[in-house]
Order: C-alpha cells, then structure tokens, then sequence
C-alpha cells in the first residue's frame, strides 16, 4: 500500500488548481497536485477571448471600477450569485491580471491615437488617451456596460496558464501527470485526502494532507456536442458526490454558448461579436436587433443562445444535415483584424470547416459551454458539510455566476479564486483543526475499495458496455436538458437516466483487460460516475420551476423570486439510491449590495420577494447619503473585510492615481 | 469526392505494460464521414473496433498540442487533421523520442517539464510586484512579438522532426531554443546574453543545431523557428568570442 503525505492536496493542474498551489506554496505549505494530463494541456487553455478586470485603460473602459464590473456580473447571473463572493471577485481582479502581467503573460496592450472599430457593423474611430499608451487594453464582451475583457492577441487561456504553470515551476511544486483523484478519502465529516490512479501503470496510491481543494473544472462531456474538452467530464464532482456528504450547488445552471461551429462543437470566441461580428439567418438578414435592440449581439450570452434557438424555429434557421444553424458574419472586420485578434478564429475555420472567415460565413449554433454549478463551498472555498474539503475554478460553486456568467469571468475567477482559496487553506492548515486523524485501517478501506471496484469491472462477468451507456446519457443530456426545458421532458430525462444509472452498476470492460493504461477501463468507471453528474442536473432542473438566467422553463417563464431566490444543493447520501437528495438554501436579500431587479432584457415577467423593496429603499437611502464611491460599498456591504489583508488594498487606475 | 470512403488506417502498437507484448502494426477498417478528423476516426475505432487502443486528446481543437503523432510519417496535430486530405491508407506511430506510455500515447509532458527546469523558462526578476499599483507599461508590438513565440504549444512536433535529437539526446530542441528567444525578448526577465549562453551556449543548446530546418516544416503553430534559431545563434557566438 502506497501513502503520501503532504499538506495540501490539489486536484486539477487548470489555472485554478495551479494558482492555489503557487499561494499554499508562498505560504510555506507543502503541496502536490494531480492531473489528468501535463497542467499546460488543461482546458484553461482553450480560452481565447479574455479576462475580465476594470483596469479602465482603454477608452471605451474609461470610468470603470469594482462597482460596475460588480452590477454587471450580479445582473448577468439574474440575481443568484452570492453577492459577497462576486464583491471579493471584483475587487480582487485586477490584482490577478497586474500579477500575471508581472509573471509573464504578454497582455495586449494600448496603443495611443486613433484607431477603426467596427461597433453595431458600423466602422467607427476611437482615440486613446496618451496617459494609457502601453498599459493593458480591453475589448468588448457580452453583458458588460464597459470594455472590460482583457486579452492577448488571440490564445488568453493558453498565455496565462503557461505563465502559471511556469511559475509553479519556478516555485518547485510537485505536480503528477497522469494522475487520476479516483476518491475522496474521509471520515466523520473530515476530509484526509485522495486516493489517485496512474493512468500509465495502473498503480492506486493514496495521498494525504490536511486541506484537499478540488479545481477539476467543469462537467461539459455530460453532453454530445460541447465546446469543453475531452476532460471535462465532472469526475471531480463525482468524487464530491460520492463522500455522500459533500454537496453540489445549482448543478442545473448550465450555460450554452451562441457560437459553436457546427457540427463539432468547436468554439469561436465571443471576441467575435465583442470586435463587432453579427449573427445572420438563413436569409442573411441580422435578426438580432429584433430581439434585443439595446444589446443585440452582445446581450448576455444565455440570452442570446434563446434567441437563436427561438429564431431557428420560426424556421429561420439553415438546413444542414446536421440539423439548422445559423451564420455568424465576421467578414466585416477584415482579414488585418481577423489575422491578428482572431486568429485562432482562423485556424479553426481553415481546418475544421475548410472556410476563410475573412471571406466566408461560420455556421454555428448554441452549444453547452459553461457550468455554473458545482461543488458547494463557502466565499472561503470550503465545503460546509465536508470540512478540509476545498474547491475552485470552474469546479466550485462559492457562487460566482448564480445562473449566467458573464464572458471573461471565468479565467477571471479561476485565477482570483486561487489567489483567495490559497490564502483560506493556509490559515486553515495554521488551525488545531486541520491535524490529521486518521488511521492507516482507514486509510487501506479506501485503496482496496477502489482497488475492488476496477477488479470487478475487469473480471465481472456479462455486464453492460460502457459505451453504449455513456451515449446514452450523452444523448438525452442533449435532447432534454437543453436550452429551453419543460417538465415532460425532464421528466423523462431524470427517469431514462435513472435506468442508465441502474445499469451502470453492471458495467463490464470486454476484451482490453489491463488493470494498466486501459483507455476502456477509464470509461467504465468514469460513466458511472458521469451518469450521477448527469442526475443531479437533470433533478435540479425538473424541480425548479421558474427561469432563471440559463435555466429557461417553457412551462414557467417567470423569475420567481418569491419561491426561487435559493441555491440548489444535491448530495448522494446513500450510494443505493438512484436519485440525489436535494435541499435549498435562501439567499439572504436583505444583505444584498444590489437588491433583485429587472436584467433588461425582453418582457419583466419577475415575481419578486417580499423583501425587495424594503432592501431596495434601505440602499437608495444609503446611496443617498454617500457621495464617496468606496464609502457607499462599505455602507452597503462589509464582504471587503473578509478578503485576506494582502488583498484589501485598493486598485489604482489613471483615474483613481495613489500618491506615490 | 471523399465520402463514404472506406479508410484502411495502420496504427503502430505496443503497449510496454503488458508482458509478452510486441510492437506490430494494426490494421483497421471504417468508413469515412464527411468532416471527419482523425480526433473523430481514432475514437470510432476505439468505440467500436478496438477499446484498448491508446491515445491522447484533449482540447480537438488544435489548442492544447497533446495529440501530436506521426501521420504518414510526419510529425502533426491528429484532430487537426481531416481525413479528406488523406490517402485512403493512412499510417499512425506514436512521436519518436518521447517514452512511450503504449499505442499513440507519449509522454510529452515530462520531456518539456525537464526542458523547462533546465531552461528555467519563467520570468526572472528580483522586482516583486505591486499589485495594487498600475501594471508596468509596455510597448503594444512589443507585447504582441513575445506573444508571437509564446504560442508554442509543447506538442513536440519539433522535436520528432530533428536530426540532432536522434544523436544528442540532451539537445534542448527547437521549443527550446524558442523559449529562450521568447524570455530574451520578454524585458521583464532580467536575465543577460551571457546567463543565457550559460543554458544554451553548447552542443545541446543552440550549436547543436544544424539547421536543417525539419523543426520549422512540421510546426503547427508555424512558429518563426528558423530566423529565431538563426538569431540566436548570431548572439550567443557574439557572446562566446
Ligand atoms: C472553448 C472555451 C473557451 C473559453 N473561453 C473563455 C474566455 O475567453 N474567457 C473566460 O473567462 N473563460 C473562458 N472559458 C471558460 C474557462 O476557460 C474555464 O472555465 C476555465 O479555464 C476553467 O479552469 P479550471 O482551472 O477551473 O479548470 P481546467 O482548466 O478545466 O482544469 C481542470 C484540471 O483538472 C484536472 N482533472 C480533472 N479531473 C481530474 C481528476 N479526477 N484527477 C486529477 N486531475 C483531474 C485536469 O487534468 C486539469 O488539469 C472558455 C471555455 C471553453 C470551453
Ligand atoms: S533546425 Fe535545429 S532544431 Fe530544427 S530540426 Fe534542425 S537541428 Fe533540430
Ligand atoms: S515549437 Fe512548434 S512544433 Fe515545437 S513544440 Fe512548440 S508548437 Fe510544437
Ligand atoms: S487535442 Fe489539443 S491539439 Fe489536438
């Protein structure tokens, strides 16, 4: 039996997991993380569009700050964010992206003088300020009142994970490839570790450590067609899920994404229609301002992914074998501007579709892109029912994006979400609590558990194919728990998958019997895990009627703030059971920085909560008696006080200049 | 026309882990889609030929650079790859050079991980930063030259394609010696020509090279190999006089 101790294990080698190993390190913990694959591979690299921060510097961003990035991300989720988190965020951002530009990352940046944009497909001239020539620039994304989402050229992901990763270099921490988290190994509502699987010899090996923090990212691959990697199958939720005392949050808010390429699912970056691209029918016409005359292409991205949808069947849509889609116009900004900022862009044309997007128009259609929800934690990234167990990046759900994030947030979070996470654990690792207690007995349970289970799944006898499964779940994930949802169909999907999940405890793997590198084996037991993924989105979706930001009810299209302003929690308490128990948390209104309203897009169809309009007078009467920006917030919220010290100090911007 | 073809797709096989095991090559039959990449041919033979068969992607979007092989022989991106450019006989081998973990899988990761130690591929500076204050300023073109060489995306392409590496089996490669551009550009790395000719001013790092340019050819990234190898090269003689 193979045990490693340390004293911080993290799971996930993305920019979220890389960048909570580098702050456990500063703190002079010490630290292993295990990924599936080498850190600079992770899906944090396929990011193309940006980060957001209110830097301010490029014109159209002039007069940003914390408190409109704030609005807009709190607006974006349709009120189901955790506003303390999202203060925490916005405050914390431009620190993040200041440090990867001091580690390396080569952000675009300003140039003074004017220079051609295409805004609303018109060509306009914008002029930036000489104070900002060579500080970082922002471009335009959808949902956001200011150009907020910073960049370089066209690989942001791939920029900041390298740098990251290269970093974790420099600070020596030990990361293992090819290591899969197989289980959470824990004890009377403690969590001690993982046991991990190398996916090259087979050989299981438990870790150890006091503080545990789960950065898997997100659970895509629950789908057919998504814009995720191959990776991104929700296998650290899994692991959450089955200590049976662990909890997933709002696993129901799923974000599609507008620009997919059909048919792969590829994506092509909001940047697009951030640079001034247009969606067109099948006709060539622009339907978007029809629906959305304000933001048009650039509303809010669940938004605008319905409009599509809804627009496709009006029969707008174009036929193609792969069923319809519809055109996104980037021919617009002319080849200079595609070749630089959209290259990526480009490259995915040229080689997937065979077309020059300079010249031609991309085929695409809504996509699942994004998951809001995850493992439940608290602004401190800790399990509140699990305790040492932590989480972030796209993989936790501190709640952040409530049901829409916003385009750019998400690297954003990734990166601020280590930076905070890593300070929590390391106070966490300074406290009497976080001894380790448990005994090598126990610790043996777990390795031969999982040990038993990949003997079962080799030398079982006539069981189930995984394959077969895993399309299935696949397919009714895509044809069910889509973009718009009704009860019918939910229905069936929780109870189609239920039968998937019974047959999945029958799972055999046919002829590739290696208990090593064992591409089949992988399968069997990550579907069976996946297809319980699978239930507690499909579950929460079919009980919560109401639409909220992704999660549009055809059968109730209201935001119903009156019986819904709560998080979705899921855990697994029983392994026998075949559905997840569920239970729901309020959101407290009364401590809200910016009380429920209406998001501005389409009809108001909101029913609110009874404390609206009480909180809402009681911030109009604060607003009113603080003309001072930052002793308004502080009137409204004390969420700053709980930021690590080294992180409350204000943001300077060209704006708002420090004494130096 | 391409559809419906019937593609007869060789695939180089060895899995270390099993006993008795021999390197052979298989031979397997499907028929192809229209819009098919070998992402999309591989899985379809795993799914529905041969579930043991080894390899590696993740991002399919020529992003991420973990599924480099030989295609025909020479160094690619497999999801990058349509099959419609492609013979109807198509040969698959794992990159060269690179431990082999079994089938078309390689051990990339540990291979760039010790290229980047001994390179020490971060920024190098004694300035911490001040993360409250505003960013320090740069050049926008500078910003986007270092960009440029940053794009690698660690697929080893290069370094299957070398003539060096088959020899000296510590020649850093062209990721390397691009890395070392990318920092030398970079003004936040405050290392000197002459710390640098410490890590590269030898036989495994830039005059080891031979020029023979196969790095340049198979890059997906058409990274600008050649004229920076070519300049470096010119550097670190200057500093080697
Ligand atoms: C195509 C695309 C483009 C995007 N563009 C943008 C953008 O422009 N701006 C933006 O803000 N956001 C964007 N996003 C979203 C953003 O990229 C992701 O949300 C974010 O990068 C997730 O980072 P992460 O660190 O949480 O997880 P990831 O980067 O996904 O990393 C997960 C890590 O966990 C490891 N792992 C998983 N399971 C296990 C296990 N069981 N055991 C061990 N290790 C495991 C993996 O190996 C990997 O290292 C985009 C997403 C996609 C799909
Ligand atoms: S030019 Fe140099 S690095 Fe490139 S393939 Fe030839 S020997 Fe290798
Ligand atoms: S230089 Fe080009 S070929 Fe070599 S690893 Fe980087 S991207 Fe791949
Ligand atoms: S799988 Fe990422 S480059 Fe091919």
């Amino acid at each position: 039996m193979k045990i490693t101790y340390t004293d911080v294990l993290v799971i996930g080698g993305g920019l979220a997991g890389l960048r909570t190993a580098v702050g456990v390190r500063e703190r002079g913990l010490d630290c292993i993380v295990l990924t599936l694959v080498p850190p600079k591979r992770s899906h944090s690299a396929a990011a193309q569009g940006g980060m957001q921060a209110s830097l301010a510097n490029a014109i159209m961003g002039e007069g940003d700050n914390e408190d409109i990035h704030f609005e807009d991300t709190i607006k974006g989720s349709d009120w189901g964010a955790d506003q303390e988190v999202v203060r925490l965020f916005v405050h914390t951002a431009p620190k993040a992206i200041r440090e990867l530009a001091a580690w390396g990352v080569p952000w675009s940046r300003v140039k003074a003088g004017a220079h051609q944009a295409i805004i609303n497909a018109q060509k306009v001239t914008l002029t930036e300020r000489a104070e900002a020539h060579g500080l970082i620039t922002a471009r335009d994304f959808g949902g956001t009142k200011k150009w907020r989402t910073c960049f370089t050229s066209d690989g942001t992901g791939h920029s900041m994970l390298y740098a990251m990763d290269n970093k974790a270099h420099e600070r020596g921490i030990e990361i293992r490839e090819r290591r899969e988290a197989m289980a959470l190994i824990h004890e009377n509502g403690r969590c001690y570790g993982a046991v991990s699987r190398n996916l090259m010899s087979g050989e299981l090996t438990a870790y150890i450590a006091k503080a545990t923090c789960i950065a898997t990212g997100g659970y895509g691959r629950l789908w057919s067609v998504t814009t995720n990697a191959t990776i991104c199958q929700g296998i650290g939720h899994a692991l959450a899920l089955e200590t049976g005392v662990a909890e997933l949050g709002n696993m129901e808010a799923v974000q599609f994404h507008p620009t997919a390429i059909v048919p792969v699912g590829i994506l092509t970056t909001e940047g697009c229609r951030g640079d001034g691209g247009v969606l067109r029918d099948v006709d060539g016409y622009r339907f978007m301002p029809d629906y959305e005359p304000e933001k048009k292409e650039l509303a809010s991205r669940d938004v605008v992914s319905r409009r599509m949808t809804e627009h496709i069947r009006k029969g707008k849509g174009v036929k193609s074998r792969y069923g319809d889609h519809l055109w996104l116009d980037i021919t617009l900004l002319g080849r200079a501007h595609i070749e630089k900022n959209l290259r990526e862009v480009k490259e995915i044309c040229e080689s997937f579709l065979g077309i020059d997007p300079a010249k031609e128009w991309i085929p695409v259609r809504p996509t699942q892109h994004y998951s809001m929800g995850g493992i439940k934690t608290d602004y401190r990234g800790e399990s509140p029912t699990l305790r040492g167990l932590f989480s972030c990046g796209e993989a936790a759900c501190w709640d952040m994006h409530g049901f829409n994030r916003l385009g750019g947030n998400s690297v954003a979070e990734t990166v601020v979400s280590g930076m905070l996470v890593a300070e929590y654990i390391a106070d966490f690792c300074q406290t009497p609590q976080s001894h380790i207690d448990i005994s090598t007995a126990t610790i043996e349970r777990f390795i031969n558990a999982e040990q038993a289970k990949l003997e079962a799944l080799i030398h079982g006898g006539s069981g189930e194919d995984s394959f077969v499964l895993r399309e299935a779940m696949e397919q009714i994930m895509m044809d069910k728990v889509g973009i718009f949802r009704n009860a019918k169909e939910l229905q069936e999907a929780v109870e189609q998958l239920q039968e998937l999940l019974r047959r999945s405890r029958n799972i055999t793997v046919y002829r590739s019997k290696s208990l090593a590198a064992n591409p089949a084996l992988v399968n069997a037991y990550r579907t069976q895990k996946m297809i319980k993924v699978a239930l507690t989105v499909a579950y929460g979706a079919l009980l919560r009627t109401e639409s909220r930001g992704a999660h549009a009810r055809e059968d109730y299209p209201e935001r119903n703030d009156h019986d819904w302003l709560v998080r979705t929690l899921s855990s697994w308490s029983d392994p026998e059971q075949s559905l997840p128990d569920v239970r729901y948390e309020p959101l407290d209104v009364m401590r809200m920085e910016l009380p429920p309203g209406w998001r501005g897009y389409g009809k108001d169809l909101t029913i609110h909560h009874p404390d609206t309009p009480t909180r809402a007078a009681e911030v109009e009467a604060i607003k009113a008696a603080h003309s001072d920006r930052f002793a308004r917030q502080k009137a409204l919220s004390a969420a700053l006080e709980k930021l690590p010290k080294k992180y409350q100090g204000r943001n300077e911007r060209l704006s708002e200049r420090f004494e130096s | 026309m391409s559809e419906g073809r019937t593609l007869h797709v060789h695939i180089l096989r060895f899995d270390p882990h099993l006993k008795d095991d021999k390197p052979r090559i298989e031979t397997f039959e499907l028929r192809e889609a229209p819009g098919m990449t070998l992402y999309i041919a591989l899985n379809d033979i795993r799914k529905y030929l041969d579930n043991s068969l080894k390899f590696d992607f993740v991002c399919r979007a020529g992003i991420c650079g973990s599924c480099a092989m030989l295609i025909n022989g020479r160094p690619g991106l497999a999801c990058r790859t349509l099959t419609s450019k492609l013979d109807a006989h198509i040969s698959l081998a794992p990159l060269p050079v690179f431990e082999l973990i079994g089938d078309l899988s390689v051990h990339t990761g540990n291979w760039m991980r010790g290229m980047s130690e001994r390179l020490e591929t971060w920024i190098h500076t004694q300035k911490a930063p001040d993360i409250d204050r505003m960013e320090e300023r740069m050049e926008p073109e500078l910003a986007e030259a270092i960009y440029e060489l940053d794009r690698c995306i660690e697929c080893g392409c290069c370094i299957a394609g070398c003539g060096t590496i088959q020899m000296r089996e510590s020649f850093v490669g062209a990721v390397g010696l691009n890395k070392i551009a990318r920092y030398r550009l970079d003004p936040r790395d405050e290392r000197s020509d002459a710390q640098l000719y410490q890590l590269i001013g030898d036989e495994d790092g830039v005059f080891g090279c031979m020029s023979l340019l196969g790095c340049a050819d198979v890059c997906p990234k058409e990274l600008p190999l050649q004229s920076q190898i070519a300049y470096l090269r010119r550097k670190m003689v200057q500093i080697g006089k």
